[in-house]
């Protein structure tokens, strides 16, 4: 059984803000993490390893810092690690991202099941994962819970849905991507650490996997950002005075459109 | 690619004061690129000697963007309904459709959808492009998107429109990449470019932080999913003349690699917290699962559904799709009522858009009341069924 995982290293949501005179990017204790939804990604495949046999593959594509998380993934107990690096990717949307990891993935070779996380925190996008999926003709789930049976040719899986949700089989090969129900991540182990100190991590270039200058970063990218602005400030207000009980009539006083 | 043009370049360091992403700085007489370049351009505005350019950026546009035309609405049809949403879509694909003077259409795929594409014609569609077929009564991602990218290719519409939900956001991005269309998702504000026609898409990024404004300049369609309550409906107006275009499906199309063994709705509660007009919000200060309870009454008492923080799912006191927040769902109702919530900035990101926020916490000083437009500073088992009491009063004078 060989899995792929597709993760991604985002700066952590606390620190992110714009700077309100300057509309830039505050970027002063911005720390960088592996995406909250691929730290579960990551878990599933570890567990299908341990159940059926095989060996797990992460891969990121991002600048050379984005080995931190391929680590970290390896500590998780992944077995290899692929950076897919190359300035030529910078502005990629996710169309132009979906066809880099596609070749990415087919250079590394044959797999039966390919996770990601249900997004990145970054972007929001959730597209990625279904873009892949199309380009390597496989296919996909989106935000899968639970992983209710698994054997050596497909899996059953309950797959979120806004009022529920529903029971799906798919054969291999296929991708899934994954919500934080699915599992509880683990803690690193000792071992785990020592191995990702020492792994080895393959780099891959845009000319390694051989792809279209006209199909990767900026150039490649059907969306572009035109403007970026600061979301507009709440400003209604209002106190409330008096004893409590008073301030609860002002309240219910005030919420009365909605009775 | 980021170029410096080094005989330009004076070294004044604007450029590295201004990048949002800290991706440059000056090292010696001129600006170095580093890795964090996203290519957003915020430089080459800033570089007065005009130093700084973006390789690859004006690219020619296809000749052929102006045989794309019409407004498309994803009409979401699901367990015999349409999904609010796509009604919101229409009264807002309307105002673009109105705009670039073109039709505005609608594309219904299921089965039994009955009265469904009439209604999509009286909230505002031209015409309806109906799919119905008993292969399609669940949802599956192949066959929603080999119908919804063969009409499209078809029919060549310049916009498309979906809904973010969990269907939306699953199938659209497929049929994007398939079409080679450019895609943004969880838009909040769409409108028309003057010059030249363009959609402009609107979309919050880094958790609500910040708001980005993104267009497809070279691809049609261009693609958007929107958030529910964002955008308003049409009033329904069965007056409204329309003409339904029966579709029927290819066996090819209707072939899935995965198979639907059973559609499960929710036990207890509304979990569609997205689609929910009044949300009832629990967190930590709730101290246990009975607290939900007391969330549950005021929220049937208010019409609405219940809604929680990640401290309150880990904790175990409710199921992970109420969740609201980073990690769970983003939620824009008329009400919030966030209720022993500290405010942490991952639930503020998926609950700043609601139209009105009360916060009820023990602790004065809790982040929450920052973005709440009223807040009640005290015990909330004290406070809640005092609210429910007067909520009852008042309708029964």
């Amino acid at each position: 059984m060989k899995i792929f995982v597709c993760i991604k290293q985002v700066p952590d949501a606390k620190d992110v803000r714009l700077d309100p005179k300057t509309n830039t990017l505050a970027r002063e204790g911005v720390q960088s993490i592996m995406n909250p939804y691929d730290q579960h990604a990551v878990e599933e495949a570890v567990r299908l390893k341990e159940l059926l046999g095989g060996e797990v593959t992460v891969l990121s594509m991002g600048p050379p810092q984005a080995e931190e998380v391929l680590r970290q993934a390896i500590s998780c107990g992944a077995d290899h690690a692929v950076l897919v690096s190359d300035r030529a990717f910078a502005g990629a949307d996710t169309w132009a991202t979906s066809y880099t990891l596609a070749k990415a993935v087919q250079v590394i070779g044959a797999f039966d099941l390919l996770l990601c996380g249900k997004q990145a925190i970054d972007g929001d996008t959730a597209q990625v994962g279904p873009g892949l999926a199309m380009r390597l003709q496989i296919p996909y789930v989106t935000c899968v819970q639970k992983v209710r049976q698994a054997t050596d040719s497909g899996l059953i899986l309950e797959r979120m849905m806004d009022d529920g949700y529903d029971v799906l089989a798919v054969d291999f090969p296929a991708l899934l991507t994954v919500v934080k129900d699915i599992n509880e991540p683990r803690v690193p182990s000792l071992k785990g650490k020592m191995r990702a100190k020492k792994v080895e991590i393959r780099r891959l270039s845009a000319a390694d996997i051989g792809a279209d200058p006209a199909c990767i970063g900026l150039p490649g990218s059907p969306t572009q950002v035109v403007k970026v602005f600061p979301p507009e400030a709440r400003c209604k207000r209002a106190v409330f005075t008096g004893s409590l009980d008073e301030q609860i009539v002002q309240l219910v006083d005030s919420l009365q459109s909605y009775l | 690619m980021l170029i410096i043009d080094t005989e330009l370049c004076i070294g004044c360091g604007v450029c590295e004061s201004n990048c949002p992403f800290g991706a440059i700085t000056v090292v010696g007489s001129w600006a170095v690129v580093g890795d964090g370049c996203t290519l957003c351009g915020t430089c080459v505005e800033a570089c007065d000697p005009g130093a700084i350019s973006i390789e690859g950026a004006d690219k020619d546009a296809p000749l052929d963007l102006a045989s794309w035309s019409g407004v498309w609405v994803y009409g979401e049809f699901r367990r015999g309904a349409l999904a609010p949403v796509s009604l919101e879509l229409l009264g807002i694909g309307r105002k673009l459709a109105d705009t670039r003077n073109v039709p505005l259409s609608a594309v219904l795929i299921g089965s039994e959808t009955g009265e469904a594409a009439r209604q999509l014609i009286a909230y505002g569609a031209d015409t309806v492009y109906r799919v119905d077929d008993p292969a399609l009564a669940h949802f599956t991602d192949e066959a929603y998107g080999a119908i919804m990218t063969s009409l499209i290719r078809q029919h060549k519409p310049e916009i498309v429109l979906a809904g973010a939900t969990a269907i939306g956001r699953s199938f659209i991005p497929g049929v994007a990449t398939t079409l080679g269309a450019g895609l943004t998702a969880d838009c909040t504000q769409l409108a028309i470019r003057e010059e030249d026609g363009a959609l402009l898409q609107t979309r919050p990024a880094f958790g609500g932080n910040i708001m980005a404004t993104i267009v497809c300049p070279n691809s049609r369609p261009q693609m958007s999913t929107v958030r529910p309550k964002v955008m308003q409906a049409l009033a329904f107006d069965g007056e409204r003349q329309g003409e339904i275009i029966e579709v029927k499906p290819s066996p090819e199309q209707l072939a899935t690699r995965v198979r639907v063994i059973e559609s499960v709705v929710s036990e207890q509660d509304n979990v569609n917290i997205q689609e929910a007009d009044i949300l009832v919000a629990g967190g930590r200060g709730l101290d246990n699962a009975q607290g939900f309870t007391l969330m549950r009454e005021l929220a049937a008492s208010l019409g609405g559904a219940v809604a929680a923080t990640r401290a309150a799912v880990d904790a175990g006191w409710i199921s992970y799709p109420h969740q609201v927040g980073q990690t769970g769902k983003t939620v824009a109702p008329k009400l919030y009522i966030a209720c022993g919530i500290s405010g942490a900035v991952q639930h503020i990101a998926g609950m700043q858009s609601a139209e009105t926020i009360v916060a009820i916490n023990r602790d004065k000083d809790a982040t929450i009341f920052d973005v709440a437009d009223f807040g009640l500073v005290g015990d909330l088992f004290e406070i809640v069924p005092k609210i429910l009491r007067q909520i009852e009063e008042r309708r029964k004078s």
